[in-house]
């Protein structure tokens, strides 16, 4: 995994919290997607218009021991544009989008085939930095998962274990750059030190994206970030997300249509582990190219 | 694959009133212009008087589409189907207005002294009534094709139209004495002609629900 890849700027102490890192991996590993990082580099990113390629994958195909849960998949994923994938429970929406970030390495006894480029380069290659990906590509789940620490410590946490700032003011200035970008400054500035999870269901789920965006990744990844969540607490997601893709490119995986409607703009629809049909959302969702897009849209798949 | 819908239930009761909202106009265009040609003032009148029952109909097409929006935000095809009918129930309210205009021309008509009989002014109806008839046939079975036959057939009215009009600006010409009611004859003229323009808007609409292809402004 990961942990091994070569990086040369990694001491003996680093290399020793990574290892414990992986090891409480094994317990909740959506944690470490989004703090580990043995390196930090702000790269210069294209505007973004018109539609650029952020992510192509190329033919993927994906095992779970014999069952073969993605077959053959090509899409892109356009740069500071928000993507949602839609399809019903079990078409493979969930382990594609873990795949962007080789979230499924970590389950014994999977395969995948063809490519995924991350700006043209292949994340799945021989030698390729696994934790300089997650990096990269952050991620974001169903349920809010905050660290038992305080609401500071918890968006500080990736920048200290992998020591992306230089000194106090810096991680100070990081974290609550994190957390105005989660919209959730406001809430939580006189009270950085509670707990994380003295705070509401919708608070925690911003909290973990500020917690992702800390150390400034390029791709957040959302897996049904706003399914557990009241209408309110709801929009707000929603419309952070909609502020979040001046700066990243977003992935989305909702089964909320209406959500993907709102936030989206580009729809792919999976279908028993295949890509059906990917188009900008206003398209699918007045007049998708497939039948079957179109029955699943309309609630008439039985 | 396909599962009940309670949805569908809510766009068929649509559909129905749409339908009805249709049938109305196109009743009433027809009667409308039996009146005039049997100068029949009561038959006019009955036109008239059933038009506060249309506008109704547009009332409750509006009221339900709102409805659908609100309480089922309909995608794909739905959504196209509640978008076209709620721009169609006005067009089909407009048609009966005209109609009723006609009524009220033959009304007027009806008091003076008779007219020789204007077979190209009747020739423009019975298209009129054929293409609007076609038009709720086109809709009813969604039926892209079907509608862009009859959006071809406005051609046939316009010239028509264009006929009449140099007919009876001669006949005016001719014998000032009918003048009048040559111009009330031209009226019915423009309105058949303007009925012919908003069916060729429903069969625009029947293609956008059909093939979610806007043809508007494209012919």
């Amino acid at each position: 995994m990961g942990g091994t890849a070569g990086t040369n700027d990694v001491d003996s102490w680093h290399r020793h919290h990574r290892a414990i890192f992986w090891l409480v991996s094994s317990l909740n590993l959506e944690m470490l997607s989004t703090i580990t990082a043995p390196t930090f580099t702000v790269k210069s990113r294209p505007t973004g218009d018109p539609l650029t390629s952020k992510i192509d994958v190329n033919n993927l195909s994906f095992y779970y021991g014999r069952t073969q849960a993605l077959q053959n998949i090509s899409l892109k994923i356009s740069e500071r544009r928000v993507t949602a994938f839609i399809g019903p429970s079990g078409c493979g929406k969930t382990t594609f989008l873990r795949t962007l970030n080789r979230m499924n390495d970590v389950i014994p006894g999977t395969r995948i085939e063809g490519e995924v480029l991350l700006d043209g380069e292949d994340i799945y290659a021989p030698g390729a930095d696994v934790v300089e990906l997650r990096r990269k590509v952050g991620m974001v789940f169903q349920k809010s998962n905050p660290f038992p620490k305080s609401i500071f410590d918890n968006v500080a946490y990736g920048l200290k274990i992998n020591r992306l700032t230089s000194g106090k003011g810096e991680l100070h200035e990081r974290v609550e750059k994190a957390l105005q970008d989660a919209a959730l400054w406001m809430e939580v500035k006189d009270r950085l030190k509670s707990s994380a999870l003295g705070l509401s269901g919708g608070q925690q789920q911003r909290l973990c994206i500020a917690r992702a965006l800390a150390i400034r990744p390029e791709v957040v990844l959302m897996d049904e970030p706003a399914s557990a969540l009241d209408p309110i607490a709801t929009s707000k997601i929603e419309e952070l997300i909609f502020d979040l893709k001046k700066q990243y490119t977003i992935v989305i995986v909702t089964h909320n249509m209406q959500q993907a409607a709102r936030v989206s703009d580009l729809t792919a629809f999976f279908l028993l582990g295949k890509l059906i049909e990917v188009n900008p959302t206003e398209k699918m969702f007045t007049a998708p190219t497939e039948r079957v897009t179109e029955d699943y849209i309309t609630g008439r798949f039985g | 694959m396909e599962v009940h819908r309670h949805l569908d239930e809510e766009l068929a009761a649509l559909r129905d009133i749409v339908l009805r909202l249709g049938g109305e106009a196109e009743t009433a265009l027809r009667r409308a212009m039996h009146s005039l040609a049997e100068r029949d003032t009561s038959e006019a009148r009955e036109v008239l008087d059933h038009d506060d029952a249309v506008d109704q109909l547009e009332v409750d097409v509006d009221q339900r589409a709102v409805d659908i929006f609100a309480l089922r935000q309909p995608a794909a095809r739905d959504l196209r189907f509640v978008m076209s009918v709620t721009k169609m129930a006005p067009v089909l309210e407009r048609i009966a207005d005209h109609a009723c205009n006609i009524a009220r021309a033959a009304i007027d008509l009806n008091n003076e002294p008779e007219l020789k009989n204007h077979a190209r002014l009747h020739q423009m109806g019975e298209i009129a009534l054929e293409m609007l008839a076609g038009a709720l046939d086109a809709f009813t079975k969604n039926d892209a094709m079907m509608a862009r036959q009859i959006i071809a057939r406005d051609r046939e009215i316009n010239e028509l139209y264009n006929r009449i009009f140099h007919d009876l600006i001669e006949q005016m010409a001719q014998e000032p004495a009918t003048a009048t009611r040559d111009a009330r004859l031209l009226f019915v003229a423009k309105h058949l002609e303007r009925i012919g323009d908003y069916v060729t808007d429903i069969c625009e609409l029947t293609v956008y629900m059909a093939e979610a292809a806007v043809i508007k402004h494209r012919h």
